[in-house]
């Protein structure tokens, strides 16, 4: 730490015989400028963030059309919602994808996390090399799977031909689809989720280890019933982080249909958050979309709520 | 455990990670310096060609694409956000660590509350109309102004001065007279330097990755890297290696970031996950 700052503050000041102007002005500084340090975010939050969604839930309430007509709907948009195929198919989406991405994802991250754990040599050259994926351009990466992916010349049905399997229409069909970008998700976050577990695994405290080993517990006995246990407080961070993340999903899928965010050509890849663009930015039906992202922000707490609940019961005390 | 020494099953496995994480952006690479007939060529190259600095000058030179425009884009957007963040968190961060007083719990579950909000997919729609209404659609103000705060970072430096920073060391600066902005140039900044450093890295790869609120406001005539990288699939849609030339040239300052500051990257993740 640097101290040696300190003493130039020091010079600088006269303890004693401080005229009282200044005496007043040290109180002033004490007493308001903590709030003055922190106004900055809440201004700016107020602003930016408060703002928006208390008009998003305004917008909500109303029928906008192209012609700039603005009508009083109440809650007809999210009663329209509820009856829309289109929503739905969107919300399914989201979850599918959602699912087939998360739960492998977990899984590998926590294994590659406990191989992470172990004493090699290059440790640090291969903990970055994992997190290589991370400090891409998501938009880079959709372009390079949407292209391994891609029917006739892509790499993925080239290996899948040695195993005599017929080439895939990835993105013509629904669940090759989710498939294609579940993957293009964990590529870049499983190492991501690795570290994060490891940090957590790191601060499990050895003696645990030892005291199972000595009564006879194999390691894998080891890594079930004192390393997941204890790290389920890590666990939970980076359920609701992928929870957040997985559910708003929005730069993989549109990239992987040129930009474009209808998800395909039956949307069988459109996921909720790019509904809301297409309402809002394509169709201009402005309360239609906002009412969509509410109903999303619904969809998150309920699957944060479940996967929290999820994960609480792991390895849980008996 | 840290001394297990890893099994053939584990070196495997470490093995196979490293492979997998390195591979498609070295199918970049390879794409990115061949000719477009061998992008479409079965069974597809495996090895990199030698036109990777024609395609890029392709990209570079091609007037609809954009792509330099994009670069500077993004490189202004990501900046300025990077630089108004670490500000406003490094401020708030160490108010809320160092100093007393009234409301400071509940502003700080406040902070907390705003992270779990996704303000980017939840505000959109008023957003947008607010840069309609002020004329900015188009503009970089734009897709700057709803970034400059930042809950994430607020908590994180919060966290992280309260480690860093002992109330003694803020009270004995106090006691000699010295300011609190004062206090926070001489002795807190200096103390935080890694955590601001994190907090950077991050805010700034975020802004450089950001892609859904730039699509809708930013037009094609102004765009920022990734609606370039987009601009290009959409115009050649057929010619890979112009577009893996593009995203080769897209991923460029987040490599080199990686490369400069890998081991802070790793480290901060850690302790960051260990405090939150």
């Amino acid at each position: 730490m640097s101290l040696d700052t300190l003493p130039r503050a020091t010079r600088s000041s006269h303890r004693r015989g401080r005229p009282p102007g200044r005496r007043w002005r040290s109180r002033l500084d004490v007493k308001a400028m903590p709030y003055a340090l922190v106004s900055p975010y809440f201004i700016l939050f107020a602003a930016f963030g408060l703002f928006p969604l208390a008009f998003t839930l305004y917008y909500s309430l109303y029928d906008y059309d192209l012609a700039g007509t603005t009508e009083w709907a109440g809650l007809d948009n999210y009663t329209a919602l509820l009856g829309d195929e289109d929503f739905w198919r969107a919300v399914i989406n989201t979850i599918g994808m959602f699912v087939i991405a998360t739960v492998p994802q977990m899984l590998l991250a926590l294994f590659l996390a406990n191989a992470l754990n172990k004493r090699f040599k290059l440790r640090l050259a291969i903990r970055m090399s994992v997190l290589l994926p991370l400090v891409t351009s998501v938009v880079a990466v959709a372009v390079v799977f949407t292209q391994l992916f891609a029917r006739d010349w892509g790499l993925v049905n080239w290996i899948l031909s040695w195993f005599g399997m017929d080439a895939l229409n990835w993105r013509a069909e629904r669940i090759p689809s989710w498939i294609a970008i579940a993957t293009m998700v964990d590529w870049r976050w499983t190492g991501y989720n690795a570290i994060i577990f490891l940090a957590g695994m790191q601060t499990i405290p050895r003696d645990l280890y030892e005291a199972a080993a000595i009564d006879g517990a194999s390691r894998r006995r080891q890594f079930w019933q004192i390393t997941l246990p204890m790290l389920r407080p890590t666990m939970i961070f980076v359920v609701l982080n992928s929870t957040i993340g997985g559910l708003t999903l929005f730069s993989e899928p549109t990239t992987f249909y040129n930009g474009n965010v209808d998800g395909g050509s039956q949307g069988q890849f459109q996921t909720v958050a790019m509904f809301i663009v297409k309402e809002g930015f394509r169709e201009f039906d402005y309360g239609y979309a906002a009412a969509a992202a509410w109903l999303l922000f619904l969809l998150i707490l309920i699957g944060a709520a479940i996967n929290f609940l999820f994960v609480r019961r792991i390895g849980g005390t008996r | 455990m840290n001394n297990w020494s890893p099994t053939i099953l584990t070196r495997v496995m470490l093995g196979v990670a490293v492979f997998l994480s390195a591979f498609p952006l070295y199918w970049m690479l390879v794409i990115a310096s061949r000719t477009n007939a061998d992008a479409v060529a079965m069974p597809p190259p495996l090895l990199p060609g030698g036109n990777l600095g024609e395609n890029i000058l392709a990209v570079i030179n091609h007037e609809d694409a954009k792509f330099l425009l994009g670069l500077t884009n993004s490189f202004i957007v990501a900046t300025t956000v990077t630089v108004s963040v670490v500000i406003i968190s490094t401020l708030a961060g160490f108010s809320f660590a160092n100093l007393n007083f009234k409301g400071r719990n509940l502003l700080l579950v406040l902070v907390l509350l705003t992270m779990a909000v996704p303000l980017q997919q939840m505000g959109v729609v008023p957003l947008y109309r607010l840069m309609v209404s002020l004329e900015w659609t188009g503009t970089l103000k734009a897709v700057i102004l709803p970034y400059l705060l930042n809950g994430f970072g607020v908590f994180l430096m919060t966290q992280y001065t309260r480690q860093a920073v002992p109330m003694e060391l803020v009270e004995a600066a106090r006691v000699d007279g010295a300011a609190t902005l004062r206090i926070w140039w001489n002795v807190v900044l200096p103390a935080v330097r890694p955590g601001m450093a994190v907090l950077g890295i991050n805010t700034f790869m975020l802004m450089w990755n950001d892609f859904m609120w730039p699509l809708i406001v930013l037009n094609a005539d102004n765009p920022t890297v990734q609606i370039a990288i987009t601009n290009l699939n959409a115009r050649f849609s057929t010619n890979y290696t112009l577009i893996f030339a593009g995203t080769a040239l897209s991923i460029i300052p987040l490599v080199a970031v990686f490369v400069v500051f890998g081991r802070q990257i790793v480290g901060g993740l850690m302790e960051g996950a260990v405090k939150a």
